[in-house]
């Protein structure tokens, strides 16, 4: 396929569309389906052959539409009408839902199950990473041509050279969207000046932190968007084969980059001479094996060769030498997803979001005690109080705001005081948290710091690979003094152990995940260390949580 | 090769390009603790006891994988590296059942001496005492876990200069353990070529050979370095 | 004497979970005991006829770990009522041999002991021994310690360096040359 063919299939396919009268568009994403997507999805169909509007109404599947607390979630586009989401949606409801949008008759749908798009949750969203999902079927690629993908791929090969695309990548302003927040052009730029026989790129899915599922999403929702990034940054540093390395708990979106691969090969838009171009990419998946520590890069190169997935010390960077002695880029998969319209629209456009040093937007997986939970994409740079009661519609029964873990186990958290932080890297650094990879876990008043502190610190110990000392034996020493501190059996004196070892992870540690682990101890020591007091002095959990009954001793 | 110049706790040394910060140290007869490295195998930098200041950089580097560079400022002696190497041991002994006074490597074990040397006089953390196995299958060597401190030495050994690979980790965090092919009894491995180098490299009682029990014969780690030198630059050392 | 004030120390030493291997190493120290008998007076011990742990107990070796509720309320008499707490010994200091059982089930051990052994037939562990601790604890782990001697045992002039030192009212780490485990 050339260019014009690929302008042609988005034509064909826009024109397709336009056809139907109504287009209900059903979210295939893990959360929706696991609330019974599927099931929604094959009673629209029935309803419509019943209905007998199989020529003017189309049911396709599509990703993640964002309330995902809410699901199962049903989009529907009435031509010339306005789109709405319904929420909440069964198979019993599909007839009707059929009814009102596409019936003879003028049968309304009950109005509470719906969503408008000028939702409060919706008004201060910004998607870019996330345009096509929810709007587009990551099954069919055409449905993503059509809504734009590989155009930028196609612009880049005919039109830029690769320094380019690395010059726009920097111009953009991007960080990595894994955590660390490293500027992604600089990266690239290194990786392009590289030396190797060959080079590879690798898209890190292996996303971990619990309560967080933004790649999963973007893989499930829009898996030609993460592609296309893909072969933009191969096209940019060098390289001509590509891995997505999916966590092992995550099969759909592994099957869906599978697929969407496997598409996009066929049409020549991946592959040998993609777009009829010199510029050859090859992208496999390899799916990881339930361990935490393989989104570490050096652990999650062992992983992809085979090898037990445990960190090496780094230098060498992977641009040095990574996946099988050759240079390697590894990105984030939501990185990755920001570069199409980095390229389509320009660096500079995409710099206009967010912060002077944070640019563009981020994708966060809003959790825990709000009254909307899901998936949201806003500028950088927006604040916490915004996300928390614009977005996500403030806590629900009337309790109030204690804190918001950001970064998972490797984060901390950000109490009521900081409810106006900018989201941007410095600030929440600066708080004692991380960006991370966008988990956002909101916490009410009915939640125990030291016991929220214990179970992100359970978490790491489980996942501690084991191979360096500090981490494999801090960690367990650590959740035993936490255990202690909620239990009621510790002294003042386990109160300074545990910061000791809090240091003691932090700076000697092999990888990220032990000098990281302690974060969510220290952030809570900082900002409710009153709390840690009343367990330990007073044998008191101020937030009612905590059993101080038990003695550790007997 | 050429000279690199730099401070070792603010003394002005010399160095060759390509050495590393351990060997720089050691060269210079400073004493740096270490567990994992032994010469003669590949750097796992994984005891993190060899953690030296690097002026110029906020953290903390294993100096065992950390090349020597012009100008670099060492400090391995500071307030903050001693308590942190202290920390290291005590959780390595509170980790697994390490008691000494019932050890087979008693008086001859390398985590004792250390603890020793660190000034360790007793152990703040908890004691684990996890319930682990002790591998006797074989016909001349024993392993057991309980001693274990995963500083990998043996099955480097056994991939890296045996070439048997019989040795690998399983599990992880402090669940992990050495494992004889696919975690099976010692005796009934047939990778396992019987050459010994495992027992010799390991610094506690963890593996030991029938003759080391009771301290009739003792584990010669060195001997590593006598094949290597052979085997890569015909130099024989009797 | 009591009541009678004089310049000597009040010296104890308690035997909680331990093989009295340490309290031999003590004995080890031959005539220097002779020249310590006079400047301390032996207020608690097993090797003296004692039934109660006093007060005002200036300096105490504790030998063993801490096994059961009776080593447990010991320990914690024996804190209250001394200056100095000594941890002599690895059972002490780490748990050592004792704590080899913490692996297994304590219900388990007492079923095997006193129930399926066949020398102690009909009694009740539960009524007639004290309970024993869910695991085997060295001393610091219950209570304070002042000083370490950690090893199994301590080698005479070890002890005899630390409680020179410690009756003369000054502070004892044990120099490196002394330290050992096991």
């Amino acid at each position: 396929m050339n260019r014009v063919e690929l302008q042609a299939m988005a034509e064909t396919e826009r024109n397709r569309q336009k056809a139907f009268q109504c287009r209900f568009l059903c979210c295939v994403g893990t959360p929706c389906l696991s609330a019974g997507g599927g099931v929604v999805q094959e009673a629209l169909k029935q309803a419509i052959a019943v209905q007998g509007l199989d020529a003017t109404v189309e049911v396709v599947g599509a990703g993640c539409m964002g309330p995902c607390s809410r699901g199962p979630l049903v989009r529907v586009l009435p031509a010339g009408g306005e789109e709405a989401i319904y929420e909440h949606m069964t198979p019993e409801k599909a007839g009707a839902l059929v009814e009102a949008f596409a019936g003879p008759g003028c049968s309304s749908f009950p109005e509470e199950s719906r969503i408008s798009s000028d939702s409060p949750f919706f008004g201060k969203q910004v998607k870019i990473v996330l345009s096509g999902s929810g709007r587009v079927d990551p099954d069919r690629l055409e449905s993503c041509v059509a809504e734009g993908a590989y155009t930028a791929l196609a612009h880049a090969l005919r039109e830029m050279t690769p320094e380019e695309v690395c010059q726009e990548v920097v111009r953009s302003g991007l960080r990595g969207r894994g955590g660390a927040g490293y500027p992604t052009g600089v990266k690239w730029n290194l990786m392009r000046k590289a030396q190797g026989e060959r080079k590879i790129v690798v898209a890190n899915g292996d996303e971990g932190d619990p309560g967080a599922y933004m790649d999963r999403t973007l893989m499930e929702s829009d898996p030609h968007r993460v592609l296309e990034g893909m072969a933009l940054a191969a096209y940019a540093v060098g390289a001509d084969q590509g891995y997505v390395y999916v966590r092992g708990e995550y099969p759909l979106a592994a099957q869906r980059i599978q697929r969407a691969i496997q598409a996009a090969e066929r049409q020549g838009l991946l592959g040998n001479r993609i777009l009829e171009s010199r510029f050859n990419f090859r992208v496999d998946v390899r799916m990881g094996a339930g361990a935490f520590v393989c989104g570490e890069e050096t652990a999650l190169m062992a992983s992809i060769m085979g090898r037990r997935g445990q960190p090496v010390p780094r230098p060498p960077y992977p641009a040095q030498r990574g996946l099988w002695g050759l240079p390697t880029l590894i990105n984030n998969v939501e990185t990755f997803g920001n570069i199409a319209p980095i390229i389509q629209h320009g660096g500079e456009w995409y710099a206009g979001y967010g912060t002077e040093k944070s640019r563009g937007t981020k994708v966060f997986a809003l959790a825990g005690k709000v009254s909307w939970t899901g998936l949201i994409e806003v500028p950088l740079g927006i604040t916490l109080r915004e996300i928390v009661f614009d977005i996500g519609g403030g806590i629900p029964g009337g309790r109030s705001f204690k804190a918001a873990q950001t970064g998972g186990p490797s984060g901390g958290c950000i109490p009521a005081a900081h409810l106006d932080t900018p989201m941007d890297y410095e600030s929440l650094q600066e708080l004692g948290s991380i960006m991370g990879s966008g988990g956002l876990i909101v916490m009410d008043d009915r939640s125990c710091m030291p016991d929220v502190a214990k179970f992100f610190m359970e978490f790491c110990m489980d996942e501690s690979c084991g191979k360096c000392a500090p981490c494999r034996g801090g960690t367990v020493q650590m959740v035993r003094l936490l255990q202690r501190i909620t239990d009621g059996g510790a002294a003042p004196e386990d109160l300074e152990q545990l910061k000791e070892l809090c240091l003691l992870l932090k700076e000697t540690s092999l990888c990220g995940l032990g000098q990281t682990a302690p974060n969510p101890v220290l952030s809570t020591l900082r900002h409710f260390r009153e709390e840690y007091d009343a367990h330990i002095r007073e044998g008191r959990c101020p937030a009612g949580v905590c059993d101080l009954s038990g003695n550790s001793m007997e | 090769m050429a000279a690199v110049t730099l401070t070792l706790n603010n003394e002005l040394i010399s160095a060759r390009e390509g050495q590393t910060l351990l060997e720089v140290i050691r060269d210079h007869g400073v004493d740096l603790p270490t567990l994992c490295h032994l010469d003669g195998l590949s750097e796992r930098g994984a005891c993190r006891l060899c953690m030296v200041e690097v002026e110029g950089t906020s953290r903390l580097l294993a100096a065992c994988v950390t090349p020597v560079q012009e100008g670099m400022n060492i400090r391995t002696d500071s307030d903050r590296l001693l308590r942190y190497r202290k920390m290291l041991v005590e959780l390595l002994l509170a980790e697994r059942s390490h008691v000494c006074s019932v050890c087979t490597m008693n008086g001859k074990c390398e985590l004792q001496a250390l603890a020793v040397r660190l000034g360790i006089d007793h152990v703040r953390y908890e004691a684990l005492h996890p319930a682990l196995p002790v591998d006797a299958s074989h016909g001349r060597f024993v392993l057991d876990h309980n001693r274990c401190i995963l500083c990998g030495r043996c099955l480097r050994a056994c991939d890296e200069v045996e070439g048997a690979h019989t040795l690998d980790v399983m599990g992880r965090g402090v669940r992990s353990r050495i494992i004889v092919d696919f975690n099976q009894p010692w005796g009934s491995s047939f990778t396992c070529t019987g050459c010994g180098k495992c027992v010799q490299v390991c610094p506690t009682g963890a593996m030991v050979a029938r003759e080391n029990i009771a301290g009739r014969v003792e584990k010669r780690p060195d001997f590593l370095l006598r094949i290597l030198d052979g085997r890569q630059k015909r130099v024989w050392r009797w | 004497m009591p009541g009678v004030k004089d310049q000597k120390i009040r010296l104890a030493t308690v035997w909680l979970s331990g093989c009295s291997g340490c309290h031999m190493s003590f004995l080890d120290m031959d005539e220097h005991l002779l020249e310590l008998q006079k400047l301390v007076h032996l207020v608690f011990s097993p090797l003296a006829d004692h039934k109660c742990f006093p007060e005002g107990v200036d300096v105490v070796l504790v030998e063993g770990a801490v096994a059961n509720t009776e080593h447990l309320a010991l320990a914690q008499t024996l804190r209250r009522r001394s200056r100095v707490v000594v941890a002599l010994g690895d059972c002490a200091v780490t748990g050592n041999v004792p704590a080899l059982r913490n692996r297994l089930d304590s219900e388990g051990l007492l079923q095997a002991v006193y129930a399926d052994g066949e020398r102690l037939p009909g009694l009740d562990p539960r009524r007639e021994v004290p309970q024993l601790l869910s695991s085997v604890l060295p001393l610091h782990r219950v209570i304070p310690v002042d000083v370490f001697l950690p090893g199994c045992p301590p080698a005479p002039r070890s002890i005899q360096a630390a409680v020179g030192a410690l009756i003369q009212g000054e502070s004892f780490v044990l120099p490196e040359s002394m330290r050992r485990f096991g």
